[in-house]
């Protein structure tokens, strides 16, 4: 319980004090509004009467330690749990006011519009080019130019470009782990989503690859609404606009971001972000 | 202290004595099993070395003292393997496909792969049995499609079986990030679980295809043999293993020394379609 624990340096970040200081609520959109949202797993109810709204082109981070439910939460968003039984949710999920959860929905246009980028890089076992253009192709017809232009924005948008334009033809499965990473994500793009969720897209990167994927997902916040899960604060406070903190199934708090690390209202959050738990 | 140390080192003497004892029985053991092997494939090569000529590729099996070949068994064996793995390999790629894909979770998968593990490990004898029963029986007589159907029945629980592990190694990553695309089912199977899985799956069928070349049992009740040249799959058709077993047991040394060339003939069809399986399991990312 000492004062001198607190003084982390997740409070002292520059960049966060500098940029996204004053975030509220005030006059923005809400994306997707999550309300009295139940998740189970089996019998097993890993989510309680979550409440919480994205906001349109912004950045929320979901943290809380391991076990917590916020990639559970992250993958309600898309529905992506749909691909096992035995898991449901119960409650409502509007994106753009329309509930996600109801059983008419059609599930693939919903993830076309709900893109995700997972914790362990996914590349297609196919070529640099295929791996953007085949999801392009899902739902668009493109002319071979057309399709050149769009694989080259995505990749560009992703800041791979540079490094791949010379090997477009050479499997994904040769890039090395931060390069395979910013695939999946200009991958996600090239779509053209309104959201896209991150579950832990940097836990498995080096220092360099992470700071190149946080300086991208500041960008891409722009044109997208962006949910990002991370198990590193410094992160949360780096990139997000807005912090959810989670525990045991339970959205504990959620604020504007220097509000969740400088003053956050509830014990539970000032003990996590301070390094007592989790 | 010393006391430690002496009984560390019998601890240690008794380790490297068993040590040496396992290294000497693992050593016998493989020697044996090798030794087994060359001599075999010795054999084999000397005995058929004799026969080996043009003529075994461009001439029909001969009456007994008579020159001639082995051209009608091949092209008969050729077109039966073929067919049977034609036939088959569709039958295996689906069922193991709704195995892994579709019916992960469902117990009839768990009673499917139990009864193809039965059928996997079934005497072939029984499968030309099963065969003589459905087509040659009705039919009236042999004939080289029910024996392409006897091939196929035996083909397709190798593919179940080698389709469905492959596609359960596809990582559920993999499947996720194609779905969260807004990838409809069939073309994640199709354009990414099938791509990840191609090297095992093309694995699974080449042993398939070695595993039939060599099947005597279930073509002696179904395509029976043909001492003449036959394309016609309507009527009995000779085949490699058939004409082994029919050379190999007459008392004639001509023919017995064709039944030699044909073994080796199959053995080193199936040698190729293992490296082949190797080369292809071997360059998987």
């Amino acid at each position: 319980m000492s004062i001198a624990s607190m003084d982390t340096p997740v409070t002292h970040m520059p960049h966060m004090a500098v940029g996204h200081a004053a975030q509220s609520a005030a006059g923005k959109k809400e994306k997707i509004s999550i309300r009295g949202l139940n998740f189970f797993y089996g019998e097993n109810r890993a989510l309680k009467d979550i409440n919480v709204p994205l906001y349109e082109r912004m950045v929320t981070a979901f943290i809380g330690p391991s076990g917590c439910g916020k990639s559970t939460l992250l993958r309600i968003l898309n529905r992506i749990y749909d691909l096992y039984p035995n898991q449901h949710a119960q409650g409502e999920v509007l994106l753009d006011g329309k509930n996600i959860l109801s059983p008419g929905l059609d599930i693939n246009l919903l993830r076309a519009r709900v893109g995700m980028v997972f914790q362990k890089p996914t590349p297609f076992p196919m070529t640099i080019y295929e791996n953007i253009a085949f999801g392009i192709r899902l739902y668009e017809t493109l002319s071979k130019s057309e399709m050149d232009g769009r694989v080259e924005s995505s990749l560009r948008r992703a800041a791979l470009w540079e490094e791949v334009k010379d090997k477009l033809n050479t499997s994904g499965l040769g890039l090395s782990g931060g390069q395979q990473q910013r695939l999946c994500i200009a991958r996600s793009v090239a779509v053209k989503p309104e959201v896209i969720l991150l579950d832990e897209p940097c836990s498995a990167l080096d220092p360099i690859s992470t700071a190149k994927i946080e300086e991208l997902i500041d960008e891409l916040k722009s044109d997208y609404t962006i949910a990002i899960v991370t198990h590193n604060m410094q992160q949360a406070a780096r990139v997000s606009n807005f912090t959810a903190f989670m525990y045991l199934g339970e959205l504990i708090e959620f604020d504007a971001t220097d509000k969740i690390f400088t003053t956050p209202s509830d014990r539970r959050t000032q003990d996590y972000i301070t390094g007592r738990f989790g | 202290m010393s006391d430690a140390t002496a009984s560390m080192s019998g601890l240690y003497a008794g380790r490297r004595r068993r040590n040496a004892i396992v290294l000497t029985l693992s050593f016998t053991a493989t020697a044996i099993g090798l030794g087994i092997l060359v001599l075999i494939l010795g054999t084999l090569i000397v005995e058929s070395f004799r026969g080996l000529s043009m003529k075994v590729f461009t001439e029909m099996t001969p009456p007994p003292g008579a020159d001639g070949g082995l051209l009608n068994p091949i092209v008969g064996s050729l077109i039966m393997t073929v067919l049977g793995v034609f036939i088959g390999t569709p039958i295996g790629i689906l069922a193991g496909t709704y195995m892994a894909e579709y019916g992960r979770y469902n117990k009839v998968t768990h009673v499917i792969r139990f009864i193809n593990d039965i059928l996997l490990s079934a005497p072939s004898i029984i499968i030309g049995l099963f065969v003589y029963e459905l087509v040659v029986a009705p039919m009236g007589h042999f004939s080289g499609f029910a024996g392409s159907l006897a091939l196929a029945v035996l083909v397709i629980p190798v593919v179940v079986r080698t389709t469905e592990d492959m596609l359960m190694l596809v990582p559920r990553e993999l499947r996720e990030a194609s779905s969260a695309l807004g990838m409809p089912k069939a073309s994640m199977i199709g354009n990414i679980c099938y791509r990840a899985a191609r090297a095992g799956m093309i694995t699974g069928i080449l042993l398939a295809i070695a595993r039939i070349s060599g099947e005597t049992a279930p073509l002696l009740f179904t395509a029976l043999n043909n001492q003449f040249f036959s394309l016609n799959l309507n009527a009995p058709m000779a085949s490699l293993p058939a004409v082994i077993f029919q050379f190999a047991l007459s008392p004639y040394a001509d023919w017995q020394r064709l039944a030699w060339v044909g073994a080796m003939i199959i053995t080193f069809a199936v040698l190729g379609l293992s490296i082949l399986a190797r080369t292809f399991s071997g360059s998987r990312k």
